[in-house]
């Protein structure tokens, strides 16, 4: 039985692979945990199977990670960002499995926090820095260009070093900050996997958008590649040229980059 | 019952917007006596009987691993209150 079989289709819902999926790739397992409060775990659902991967759901309070080949930490707002944003999940069941399979040497884990995820991954110190709130002091919500500055970590080796993407922003914590002894090792070592173009939107210290650990398995970033994954349902631009109404599709490289990197 | 109490602020070199808005609603309401807010956070942990020194130690550890986030935030403050006083 498959995920699809135990639920009604809905639209914007939980789609099976696409047709001519290749089966390599279908056979990559990507764990998409749900605390309470998590929004976009369904659209990170769908990006891994419009991907061509298969898409297992997770639930923050079991101990079970399910023998899935890569994770994503999706956006919303677990446990409603008491106390800090992530700073309670971090305490999570599963992501105790979680930390220890991230932190394994050569065969670590992949793991990608979008948004609220990426607060979570810094609240358990897999990642360094932490988010405040924007500098605007303002909720943001909108299409935003990034640009792919590390090509090399399991999920942007789709892209090219220096592409550039857009994908929506939406938050009010955004700001990425960490003292600049950090931000010049980020920086050194190439672990700002992405940065702000066009401006920087809420004050994130160098324009990071998002970084990685030194061993290019976990990645963080605030704004939301799973809504750009498929035509009709994305953004109104793309780096790519012009797209039209809702066409944006610059985000499902970082999907496709992990199920390729997994299988190859 | 006596309770610890917890004091968390950011770091002095961390912008803290929260403080910055109050601080430029303060001349709304007619107070202009103050040249800038900062805005931290207070706990207090409840003790179910007398505050050894195991269970100070117990808060301490609390403080620096969940209450606060040492990227952003000092404790500044981990200390026994009692029944009705500071």
């Amino acid at each position: 039985m498959t995920a699809s079989d135990l639920e009604t289709p809905l639209i914007g819902g939980p789609q099976p692979a696409t047709a001519g999926a290749d089966r390599a790739l279908d056979g990559v397992r990507v764990g998409v945990v749900t605390f309470p409060g998590s929004l976009d775990d369904r659209d990170a659902v769908r990006a891994v199977r419009l991907a061509g991967g298969s898409a297992v759901q997770l639930w923050h309070g079991d101990h079970d990670l399910q023998g899935v080949d890569a994770v994503i930490i999706p956006g919303g707002f677990s446990y409603g960002d008491y106390l800090r944003a992530g700073a309670i999940s971090r305490f999570a069941p599963l992501m105790e499995q979680i930390t220890a399979a991230a932190s394994g040497g050569a065969n670590a884990l992949p793991v990608l926090g979008i948004c609220n995820g990426f607060q979570v991954l810094t609240e358990a110190h897999l990642l360094p820095g932490s988010m405040i709130k924007n500098n605007s002091l303002h909720f943001i919500c909108r299409d935003q260009r990034l640009r792919v500055e590390n090509a090399g970590t399991f999920w942007t080796a789709d892209y090219a070093d220096g592409e550039e993407i857009v994908v929506p922003l939406k938050n009010q914590d955004g700001q990425f900050v960490a003292d600049n002894r950090t931000l010049d090792e980020l920086e050194g070592e190439g672990r700002v996997v992405f940065r702000y173009v066009d401006g920087n939107p809420n004050g994130s210290r160098r324009d990071i958008a998002g970084i990685s650990n030194i061993a290019g398995n976990v990645v963080g970033l605030m704004p939301h590649p799973e809504h750009a994954v498929e035509a009709g349902f994305g953004p109104d631009s793309s780096a790519r040229g012009d797209v039209g109404v809702r066409g944006g599709t610059d985000g499902l490289g970082i999907f496709t980059s992990v199920l390729k990197k997994l299988v190859g | 019952m006596p309770r610890i109490v917890v004091d968390v602020m950011p770091k002095p070199e961390i912008l803290d917007p929260q403080g910055k808005a109050i601080a430029g609603a303060l001349p709304r309401i007619g107070l202009t006596g103050f040249a800038g807010v900062r805005q931290g956070k207070r706990f207090e942990l409840t003790v179910d009987g007398d505050v050894t020194e195991e269970i100070l130690e117990q808060a301490r550890h609390a403080a620096t691993t969940l209450l606060s986030n040492p990227v952003i935030e000092d404790v500044t403050r981990v200390e026994v209150i009692e029944e009705d006083g500071q």
